[in-house]
């Protein structure tokens, strides 16, 4: 099992969000996670990857077999559990290169193993922006620094892809991305995955689902998962809103 | 307690001792330093200028003064062993105040008509000279250090560069704090660029005892028309360290002036800068890093009058705060009538690491003409969390962002160092100085 998560309860600021969490992702799965804004989806992203905000008040989660909420946001990333930002964060003065490779020399001595040599590391660094369409220059810049949108979101696909990661949450990924951007993420993505990796994708819409094929579809609602079955479950939602799985869970509670 | 009419009671006793350890063109212009200092006082913190550093107080202690010039055996070349790669400069020395050029910058032939060395040399040798520039320029009507700096100044060093040359090397001047007692010591350097003349100096302040010392320094640079002049004035010292600076240049028409304080390491210092455009289409970058953390105290006063038309000055001071260190800033940029098209450009920035840490800074912009393109700006903050999260996602451990993100933000100001290799020296200065490793001076960094 890749990650399973146990009634899971947690919040921000005194606040309870997620009220009860239990999700069980295998490995080479991809997990589409929807549900209406204020259901508590980037809260459960930003409490799987460890944001010091966010305090978690209740439950277990098992990432390949280890505890991960009692390990720090850093021992996360190394154990190979990776987030795509919705909003990736500029850091003016720090180049892309540098970045790319304290973050990878990082994991790897976390690993027990060798830094990359610096020819090695140019070379893992030219495949993997191949990828994404990533233009060299973009390494001697600053970390998202005057980026646009689809680069940005570009740049986070480049990295995961640098970082190898098995499990890969993507936070509302599509938000602002234009249909080509859109293609030459969802691709990068798809060409990462294998029977050892598994993705989350968190979204608001289908839209990104037409290029990330799920294998299982949740419904988040008010912190609790209210729904889960196949691909088709996306296609309705697309269609029919989420009005009518609200109105299934309400009664079966009744 | 030291008040200031025993520093008057001092020079009167020891006159004729200071005056006999210095030259005349120096010492001609003792009595009217004393006047000042009689008129003015010491810079105290009820004067604006001096709110947050009680630079009076620091003259309190009973300092030991080597008037007599009894020399202290600094063994130059053992405590200071210059092997930077690709920095190859013209090394001289001050210990103390005691000037001594490095056996490569003695033999160095320079151009004609250039003088580099003492500056009580200079006076006995060339008095017609030093006598046209000495004292000229430091601003002994208000209150400040020149004044007492002048009483008690007997030597420093002297640059003197003829229309027309460029000396390629730097030129850098390590000051050698080095006494047995508490010690006072009063330096003097004066600069003085000929027409269209090129110079690059690198000042590096050091301490190699560790008891205390106050040191009163004034640098006058005149930088002649379409000149180019650099200045790193790169502080590592110590905690029992009083440093109290000020830098005049004065900047005829088309020149072009660089000036950079660094202060790495120290225990309080205040530098303040009087920078003046005599002639027209000049410009100044004018910049600061501090990194201070226990005790340890930086204010940067910095002046700049835009007297005349066409003028740019550019200025950025960053400071990174830790512990219960302080810091200040006051920019002040004074655009005259008439001074116009005008570019002024002022920033400080500060990063207070913990909640103890203060940082008080007031960019002040005065402009009395309307055809001018001016801009300051200040703040004070800390590391950027989300940046910080950020990089923990992607594996990089919390201590190691918070470097990064540090050596970034004062990475901005070393980017406007011109002299390249000083560049890469500062970072990774800077990079040891975060990660601990300068936790006292040891010596120049800068050439290790």
């Amino acid at each position: 099992m890749m990650l399973k998560i146990e009634n899971l309860h947690a919040g921000i600021d005194g606040k309870e969000i997620l009220k009860g969490i239990n999700l069980e992702v295998g490995a080479g799965e991809v997990h589409a996670i929807m549900g209406p804004n204020g259901s508590g989806k980037s809260t459960m992203s930003n409490v799987l990857v460890g944001h010091p905000s966010y305090i978690v008040t209740q439950g277990k989660v098992t990432f390949k077999d280890k505890d991960l909420l009692a390990m720090s946001a850093e021992e996360r990333s190394h154990q190979g559990l990776f987030m795509s930002f919705q909003y990736p964060v500029e850091i003016p003065g720090v180049s892309m290169t540098n970045f790319m490779r304290t973050a990878i020399n990082e994991k790897r001595k976390a690993l027990g193993k060798q830094p990359l040599s610096p020819t090695d590391f140019l070379k893992l660094i030219k495949e993997k922006r191949d990828l994404v369409k990533l233009d060299s220059k973009f390494m001697n810049r600053s970390v998202n620094e005057g980026f646009s949108g689809g680069e940005k979101k570009r740049n986070e696909i480049f990295q995961m892809a640098m970082l190898e990661p098995s499990l890969s949450i993507l936070d509302e990924t599509d938000s602002g991305l234009d249909i080509d951007a859109l293609r030459i993420v969802a691709d990068g993505v798809n060409r990462l995955k294998s029977p050892e990796t598994s993705v989350i994708v968190i979204t608001h819409y289908q839209r990104l689902l037409d290029y990330i094929k799920p294998d299982i579809v949740h419904v988040l609602y008010q912190g609790r998962i209210i729904k889960t079955a196949g691909p088709e479950l996306a296609l309705e939602l697309e269609e029919r809103g989420y009005d009518w799985v609200i109105k299934e869970y309400e009664d079966s509670l009744k | 307690m030291m008040p200031v009419h025993n520093y008057i009671d001092i020079f009167g006793q020891n006159r004729a001792l200071i005056d006999k350890g210095s030259a005349g063109v120096m010492n001609a212009l003792r009595d009217k330093a004393l006047e000042s200092l009689m008129r003015y006082g010491l810079p105290h913190k009820g004067l604006e200028e001096y709110l947050h550093t009680d630079v009076a107080t620091w003259f309190e202690p009973d300092w030991g003064m080597n008037l007599s010039r009894i020399d202290m055996h600094v063994d130059k070349a053992q405590a200071f062993k210059c092997n930077v790669p690709n920095l190859s400069t013209l090394l001289y020395f001050l210990a103390n105040d005691e000037f001594a050029a490095s056996d490569t910058a003695a033999k160095a032939s320079l151009p004609d008509g250039v003088f580099i060395g003492s500056l009580r040399e200079a006076a006995n040798r060339h008095p017609e000279i030093v006598d046209a520039y000495y004292g000229r320029l430091a601003d002994m009507n208000r209150p400040g250090i020149a004044a007492i700096n002048t009483m008690f100044a007997q030597d420093g060093m002297m640059i003197y560069v003829p229309d027309g040359v460029t000396i390629d090397k730097p030129l850098q001047l390590v000051t050698l704090l080095h006494s047995p007692v508490d010690l006072m010591v009063n330096r003097r350097i004066l600069v003085v660029l000929g027409r269209g003349a090129q110079l690059k100096l690198l000042l590096c302040d050091h301490a190699l005892t560790a008891n205390g010392f106050l040191t009163t320094q004034v640098v006058e640079v005149f930088a002649g028309s379409e000149s180019r002049f650099e200045l790193y004035d790169l502080e590592e010292t110590h905690n029992s360290n009083l440093r109290v600076s000020e830098l005049y240049i004065n900047q005829d028409a088309d020149s072009q002036a660089e000036i950079d304080y660094v202060t790495l390491h120290n225990g309080k210092t205040r530098n303040s800068v009087f920078s003046t455009f005599a002639g027209r289409g000049s410009n100044l970058s004018l910049n600061g890093i501090a990194t201070v953390d226990k005790e340890q105290h930086v204010d940067n006063m910095t002046f700049v009058d835009h007297r005349l038309s066409d003028c740019t000055s550019t200025e950025l001071f960053k400071y990174v705060l830790n512990d219960s260190a302080t810091g200040a800033f006051a920019g002040k940029v004074l655009v005259r009538h008439g001074a116009q098209h005008t570019v002024s450009e002022q920033t400080n920035r500060n990063i207070c690491l913990t909640r103890q840490a203060r940082m008080f800074t007031q960019p002040q912009l005065e402009i009395y003409a309307d055809d001018v393109k001016c801009s300051h700006g200040a703040t004070v903050g800390q590391l950027d969390e989300k940046a910080m999260f950020y990089m923990r996602q992607r594996g990089i451990p919390e201590a190691e962002a918070r470097m990064m993100l540090m050596q970034a933000f004062v990475g901005e100001v070393i980017g406007r160092v011109a002299l390249e290799p000083l560049r890469d020296r500062l970072n990774r200065l800077v990079e040891k100085r975060f990660r601990g490793e300068l936790s006292q001076c040891e010596g120049c960094r800068a050439c290790r």
